[in-house]
């Protein structure tokens, strides 16, 4: 299973519902706006740092670079991937969820 | 009273304060809001901005939305300052909940408290908010 989250987890907490209810070993990607909760230091780093004990969790690196962030200031775990490995997941875990 | 008329020697000078409280690329609303500021600014407005929740991610440094082949406004912050715009805010929580500090910015803020951001918009004649 895959779940998509594209909301800034500091304005919504779609990031947080899907933490709650995603079943362990599940593939989460941060895209879009979601992306800013991947970052290192922040009143959300303990939740999301402590979430890739649980899940395999990814962040979509063109998103990234278009707001300024790289892989330096990325939380230990979380996986920066690009469109192509975006397909391959999709592809291999079947099932999406996306966390609107 | 009646509101004090303008003529062309004697223009009605407002104080402005433009709330900027979104991430810049996922919706539109940071672009939208920059337009009206610099509208504000060519009516020689009194202008104040204020960064605050994920509006402070609008001046990161080195923003490339180009990759995705979007417009790259956050160059325009930097041209506030030539539009004699330079009461420029920053809320310290919110840039401390992001893990962000002024060194992250683009452009120059004064960083206010939560608490004096009341007093900040208190002392406004029109609040525009995105």
């Amino acid at each position: 299973m895959l779940h998509l989250v594209n909301k800034s987890p500091f304005e919504r907490t779609n990031l947080q519902a899907c933490l709650q209810r995603a079943a362990p070993k599940s593939a989460i990607l941060l895209l879009e706006d979601a992306v800013y909760g991947s970052l290192k230091g922040t009143v959300l780093s303990d939740l999301v740092g402590e979430a890739v004990n649980t899940f395999d969790v990814f962040v979509l690196e063109p998103d990234l670079v278009v707001r300024g962030l790289d892989a330096e200031q990325i939380l230990q775990g979380v996986k920066p991937i690009g469109y192509d490995e975006f397909v391959d997941l999709t592809v291999a875990r079947g099932t999406v969820q996306s966390w609107l | 009273m009646s509101e004090p008329e303008e003529t062309p020697d004697d223009p009605v000078v407002k104080r402005f304060l433009y709330v900027n409280r979104k991430a810049p690329h996922g919706t539109v609303y940071a672009l939208e809001e920059l337009e009206m500021v610099l509208i504000a600014a060519m009516f020689e407005q009194d202008v104040h901005v204020v960064f605050l929740d994920d509006g402070v991610f609008q001046i990161k440094k080195n923003q490339s939305p180009g990759a995705l082949e979007m417009k790259d406004f956050s160059k325009t912050y930097r041209a506030l300052e030539g539009y004699d715009i330079e009461k420029i805010y920053v809320e310290k929580e919110s840039m401390d909940e992001r893990g962000l500090s002024t060194d992250d910015f683009i452009i120059p803020v004064e960083v206010l408290e939560r608490a004096e951001i009341a007093a900040l918009m208190d002392s406004m004649d029109v609040v525009l908010s995105a």
